[in-house]
């Protein structure tokens, strides 16, 4: 097995788990201005590691240019892709720099509040997490940085990761994503500017600016720097937490993962792709490729893709907000859809059929849950027919 | 302590703007496990709001249940990293050592198996809530464990 070669890889990186002098990279980042921040952050090329890849040093340029007397740091710690893991790891081990990157934007944008949306799910950790805000909270104080963090929970609803829905609860609605432009930068929490960025995003900033940029840009390639903390499971010996560079083809992935017997793997969760054996050489795991918020599942032979898809799309009717037709009605009906052909009351070219469907849902959705349905659909049903059919 | 000063506990520790709705109900859930009508009116009354805008925020989240429910919710994971790795012993385990179907609450109302969306333990599946807290890398046995622990 490739274990050994595993030990070495993990070794390589170790900037988001690695201890850090946290206070000595606040000073530094509060002696810094503004514009040399988000000059470092363009020039490491850095983008968001919540899925969509915005480029993060844009993101607070946007927002520090905004006028307004009230600006929000919000980190999305919402994890609700299946398969991802990560942010609840760092948030564990490593909570003081996602605050630190939160007070340096904060610093750099010219906010005075912050708030962790932190899915339901991860309740538990709320008591430790409270314990070293308050500690972090004295050290702000002490270096005079007028910013303070508090947690917000969410309670069971995938669709609150969307940054727009995700501040929608928070002012106490309904999880229900809003029309975009504006964008959170220009009109966020309460209509003011707003930056959201994902919990790995935030601890990369704090590590760019201790660094510098040229260390981060001599990790992975040209579209896609630096590295990532990824989520393995499924049909792996190696389940776990990986920080890896970015633009490594699957098959080297799964060189590293996989059990020997590696059908497929399921890039970026429920709303990525899912790629099979033969595609594993020319698929590149990065934004020139495909992206991901870091979920990686791994499925062996042995396993049916129908099954796989059916899961997917349940999830999706169940986590569809419902506010646009496309997207509620085109989960049911994909759901529908394949279980109609497995039993043979529909014939298989009704796929056909289905995959049109999709196309009006990655044009006509008003948020990326149902933009991305199509992904896992379109994937499973061109590489795995057989098996949704028979 | 009568069920509706629940209600304005939660008001006192969060104000009454419309920000604090969530965390107002989140409290009383966590307090009574679900959300009863005249809970989500008298919400409604602190906060200024219609009975129906609390009543629809409330129930567009899986988590702040607006039907009674047993005082320790248990919530499997049926996400496909779980479901490969056997969910549904563990599902068929629980219902038979509580003498229920998954979705339904033990007469005594002291526990309600339901299952979930990705809980974010993948790689140590199958993984499961009672209330807050996780029990991951679940056996049969391990789970009905976890269950007697709970009693
Ligand atoms: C359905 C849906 C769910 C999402 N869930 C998350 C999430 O759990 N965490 C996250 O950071 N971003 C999530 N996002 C992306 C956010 O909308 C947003 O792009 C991200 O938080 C920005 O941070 P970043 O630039 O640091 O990645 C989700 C997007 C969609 C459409
Ligand atoms: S695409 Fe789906 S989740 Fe997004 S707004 Fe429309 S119905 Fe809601």
């Amino acid at each position: 097995m490739s274990t050994d070669k595993l030990q070495k890889f993990k070794k390589r990186i170790d900037l988001i788990f690695s201890d850090v002098n946290w206070k000595e990279i606040l000073d530094k980042a509060l002696k810094t201005s503004a514009d040399d921040i988000i000059k470092e952050l363009i020039a490491s090329c850095i983008r968001g590691r919540g899925g969509a890849g915005f480029p993060t040093g844009l993101k607070w340029k946007f927002a520090a240019q905004q006028k307004s007397d009230k600006k929000y740091v919000i980190c999305n710690a919402d994890e609700g892709e299946p398969g991802t893991f990560k942010d609840r790891e760092i948030l564990d081990k490593q909570a003081k720099k996602v605050f630190l990157g939160m007070a340096i934007c904060a610093h750099t944008v010219g906010s005075d509040e912050g708030y962790i949306y932190l899915r339901g799910e991860y309740k538990f950790l709320v008591p430790q997490l409270e314990k070293e805000l308050e500690e972090f909270h004295k050290e702000l104080k002490a270096k005079k940085l007028d910013f303070k963090i508090s947690i917000r929970l969410g309670s069971g609803a995938y669709v609150c990761g969307e940054e727009t829905a995700l501040i929608e609860s928070m002012e106490g609605r309904r999880g229900e994503p809003r029309n975009k432009p504006p964008f959170p930068v220009v009109s966020g929490y309460l209509g003011k500017p707003t930056v959201v960025n994902n919990v790995e995003t935030f601890v990369y900033t704090a590590m760019i600016l201790k660094d510098g940029s040229k260390q981060f840009c001599e990790l992975g390639t040209k579209d896609s720097r630096g590295s990532k903390v990824f989520s393995v499971s499924g049909d792996t010996p190696n389940p776990g937490i990986y920080e890896l560079e970015l633009g490594m083809t699957l098959d080297e992935f799964v060189e590293l993962f996989g059990d020997g017997d590696t059908k497929a793997v399921q890039v970026g969760g429920a709303s990525g792709f899912c790629v099979p054996r033969r595609k594993f050489k020319e698929t590149i795991i990065g934004f020139e490729g495909i992206p991901t918020g870091g979920s990686m599942m791994l499925f062996n032979s042995s396993r049916s893709m129908y099954n796989v898809l059916h899961n997917f799309l349940d999830f999706f009717c169940e986590e569809s907000c419902g506010q646009c037709t496309p997207c509620r009605v085109g989960c049911q009906q994909l759901l529908k859809g394949i279980v109609a052909v497995k039993a043979k009351e529909k014939p298989s070219k009704y796929l056909e059929d289905l995959k049109g469907m999709t196309e009006t849902m990655k044009s006509s959705s008003k948020c990326g849950l149902g933009q991305s349905v199509p992904n896992c659909f379109n994937s499973i049903i061109d590489n795995f027919k057989e098996e949704v059919i028979y | 302590m009568s069920k509706s000063s629940f209600v304005a506990e939660a008001v006192k520790k969060y104000g009454q703007d419309r920000e604090s709705l969530m965390p107002i109900l989140q409290y009383v859930y966590e307090k009574k496990h679900y959300l009863s009508k005249e809970d989500m009116q008298e919400v409604a009354e602190a906060l200024d709001l219609s009975s129906a805008d609390v009543y629809g925020t409330a129930s567009f989240y899986s988590f702040l249940d607006t039907k009674e429910k047993g005082e320790k919710i248990i919530r499997v994971c049926k996400s496909i990293s779980c479901d490969l790795k056997n969910k549904e012993q563990i599902i068929s385990a629980i219902e038979s050592k509580l003498n229920i179907k998954n979705g339904q609450t033990t007469p005594d109302k002291k526990f309600t198996l339901l299952e979930t969306n990705c809980l974010g333990w993948c790689h140590k599946g199958p993984a499961m809530l009672i209330n807050d807290n996780v029990y991951t890398e679940l056996t049969p046995e391990k789970a009905v464990a976890a269950i007697e622990e709970n009693l």
